[in-house]
């Protein structure tokens, strides 16, 4: 009877399961299917679930628009800040997870608060900043902001995951004659590794994603995929697939990505540092 | 120590690659950057622009194209800052008066061979200011009525040559076929000045209401306003598609290429569009009329230009007048007409285009066009008088926020959130309040 309930909850626990992800993965699919339509397919009503599958809104894209350029910029552009975050997350995580102060606390939640902010708030600061620098429309100034808007989330990631990393294993560490430089990049750091892969790779997510930022402070040289998807939005004609087809490009290299180093991403999520 | 040196390697490769990206950002003498939106004619423009860049060696053309809401942010931004980012923009009628009157644009001068009197001359005068131009029309709209002639057929109807909007109403009636998902009207419900505003000022025109006296007080709680309402609100909900409050252009434009509506009242520019049998299922089936009258039956009418202008900011503005002035030649227009066919000739912004006899065949909605966009008046009378200019919209910067601020209050109705009293209540408070912000008001 036991034996019986147990596998019942077992066959629910993973219909439900699969019935979350299909209803999650939805979207995407749909998205990918409108993207081999024809623009009269894609507005069809009812929709069309089967269809003579075409590759014309695919052409369009790539005759209008320069993928690879936009692409690349995404690239530069996530890869960048991500670096750039980490290496300062490291070791301002470090110092608040293993020399607290009393202003630690108090300083982690400070950091969080400045998401809570909309970004729109700030718009016009940030678009003067980066006018003044001269990094309006660069990568290097797309980099920076997002960065910035990721540094937050990524030190009390790396605030967590160090956390869990007994300080003994430090102290000895010090008690060989490491430095702190030593004690953080040749003790910590590979003790936290999938900590901080994850939370790279998470970086990584945001800033390909990130879209607010990228259509006010680029134009042409330094616009990154988020750009391209909005050009094809249309204010007069019918533009599904074609959005749709752009869509399907612009995501296609992050999904392959993510679902490669899916395992990395949930380990380092779920277990923490040591096990 | 091996670990250090990786690291040192890439974040300097990373450096390089940041830095790289901040020359290559370095705008090129003689590149123009142009501004455009995503619409079937500036995609034109774009693939026929090496043409202009073969004849002109030394101007290179640089496009960034972006969402119509976006584009307004960015070029307003660049401009209002004084970046420079941008050389050429595609802005509209409703833009031009007032940011010419900031001092953002540059003044145009034509010369002869560009024969600025084959502009028609409403689209002319919604692109002047105090005398002098300040941008040159790439394709222009008005309003028109769109109807399936085989639903009229089969309901034994005809519709008039000149509609008004009671027949309208009793037209929708007899052939929505909601069973069949076939509704009788379709009228833009997404909220938005340049979205259900768009229609429902030009509406209000019409019915013989207006948004403001010649104190600038508004006036959306007098009876015109509530009949101009009252006759949109009934005729969606009887007879127009469920869920029209997420209905704009494109939304409508789909639903009648997809056969779903009856009449359609909306911009000319979806002629084009409705005849091609690659985008509309109903390409053979179209029939055209004017936009419909109500009770006043005169007023302002829609008037509708993307035109192209150069900001003050631009540090290339003979180049950009050069580009601008090429892609709105008549030569620009045979240019379209040899490698793409006259149908995709730019619309409604040259008499010669419409002279052509190949356009008036390829494109039979042409004449209905001409006729619209030349009878348009955004500065015509109301039925009292008023301060302000324009048909679809208000001449006033103010009119972005308001126009979709009340365009939520009139969506409200829709979705039965408040009573169409309730909504110019509510809509008479809001635009009070905004105006006296900005100080128009008292």
């Amino acid at each position: 009877m036991a034996l019986k309930t147990k596998t019942s909850t077992r066959i629910g626990v993973t219909i439900l399961g699969w019935g979350i992800a299909l209803w999650l993965f939805f979207p995407i699919f749909w998205m990918i299917l409108t993207s081999f339509k024809s623009e009269v397919q894609a507005i069809s009503t009812p929709p069309k679930l089967f269809f003579m599958p075409t590759l014309s809104s695919y052409a369009e894209v790539f005759e209008r628009a320069n993928y690879w350029h936009f692409a690349l910029n995404t690239v530069i552009v996530s890869v960048g800040a991500t670096a750039i975050a980490i290496a300062l997350a490291v070791p301002a995580a470090y110092s608040m997870a293993f020399m607290p102060s009393k202003r630690t606390r108090g300083t982690l939640l400070w950091m969080l608060s400045t998401r809570m902010l909309p970004p729109v708030g700030v718009l016009v600061p940030i678009y003067i900043l980066a006018r003044n620098t001269h990094l309006l429309d660069t990568c290097t100034g797309l980099a920076i902001v997002d960065m910035l808007t990721n540094l937050p989330i990524i030190v009390w990631m790396l605030y967590t995951f160090f956390r869990e990393v007994p300080a003994p294993i430090l102290e000895a560490g010090r008690m060989d004659g490491a430095t702190r430089w030593q004690e953080m990049t040749l003790v910590l750091l590979p003790l936290a590794l999938p900590g901080i892969a994850s939370t790279a790779l998470l970086s990584l997510i945001l800033c390909w994603n990130e879209a607010f930022w990228s259509l006010n402070l680029t134009s042409s040289h330094a616009a990154p995929l988020t750009a391209f998807i909005a050009s094809f939005s249309s204010p007069e004609g019918l533009f599904f697939g074609k959005l749709s087809a752009a869509s399907t490009l612009a995501v296609a290299p992050i999904l392959v990505f993510g679902w490669i180093s899916q395992k990395q991403l949930v380990r380092g999520l779920t277990f923490g540092a040591v096990k | 120590m091996r670990h250090l040196k990786s690291t040192r390697t890439a974040l300097c490769a990373l450096g390089a690659l940041l830095a790289g990206s901040v020359l290559s950002s370095a705008q090129a003498a003689g590149t123009l950057t142009i501004a455009t939106v995503n619409n079937g004619d500036m995609i034109v423009m774009r693939q026929l622009s090496t043409e202009f860049e073969k004849a002109h060696p030394d101007i290179h053309l640089n496009w960034v194209t972006l969402e119509e809401n976006v584009l307004r942010q960015r070029v307003t931004t660049d401009i209002a800052m004084k970046t420079g980012q941008f050389d050429v923009v595609t802005i509209g009628n409703y833009e031009v008066p007032i940011w010419a009157k900031q001092g953002w644009l540059t003044e145009i001068k034509p010369d002869d061979a560009y024969d600025m009197n084959d502009i028609l001359p409403s689209v002319r005068e919604s692109l002047t200011a105090d005398g002098k131009l300040y941008a040159l029309p790439f394709y222009a709209e008005s309003v028109i009525t769109y109807y399936r002639k085989d639903l009229f057929q089969k309901a034994g109807l005809t519709m008039p040559e000149q509609p008004t909007y009671d027949q309208i109403r009793q037209f929708a009636d007899k052939i929505t076929d909601k069973p069949n998902q076939v509704y009788g009207i379709c009228l833009r419900g997404k909220p938005g000045w340049g979205e259900n505003m768009a229609y429902i000022s030009s509406l209000a025109n019409t019915f013989g209401a207006q948004w403001f006296d010649m104190s600038w007080k508004p006036t959306l709680t007098s009876d015109a306003w509530k009949a101009t309402l009252n006759w949109y609100v009934s005729a969606l909900k009887a007879d127009g598609p469920p869920g029209a409050t997420s209905n704009g252009f494109n939304e409508n434009l789909a639903l009648f290429a997809s056969g779903h509506c009856g009449i359609w009242i909306d911009s000319t520019v979806a002629g084009g569009l409705l005849f091609d049998p690659k985008q509309s299922q109903v390409a053979d089936k179209v029939g055209f009329a004017p936009a419909p009258k109500g009770p006043y039956g005169k007023g302002p009418t829609w008037l509708w230009s993307w035109s192209l202008a150069v900001p003050v900011s631009s540090h290339q503005s003979a180049d950009a007048q050069t580009f601008i002035t090429w892609a709105t030649s008549k030569d620009y227009v045979k240019l379209v007409a040899a490698r793409k066919g006259w149908v995709a000739a730019p619309p409604g912004t040259r008499a010669s285009t419409y002279a052509a006899p190949e356009y008036l065949k390829a494109a039979p909605f042409a004449s209905f066009v001409l006729n619209a966009i030349k009878t348009a008046d955004p500065n015509g009378p109301t039925a009292q008088p008023r301060p302000y200019t324009g048909a679809q919209f208000v001449a006033i910067p103010e009119f972005q926020s308001i126009g979709t601020q009340v365009g939520q209050t009139v969506a409200a109705t829709l979705s039965d959130q408040m009573t169409v009293d309730q909504a110019l209540t509510s809509a008479q408070a809001s635009v009070t309040r905004a105006l006296r912000q900005s100080g128009r008001a008292r």
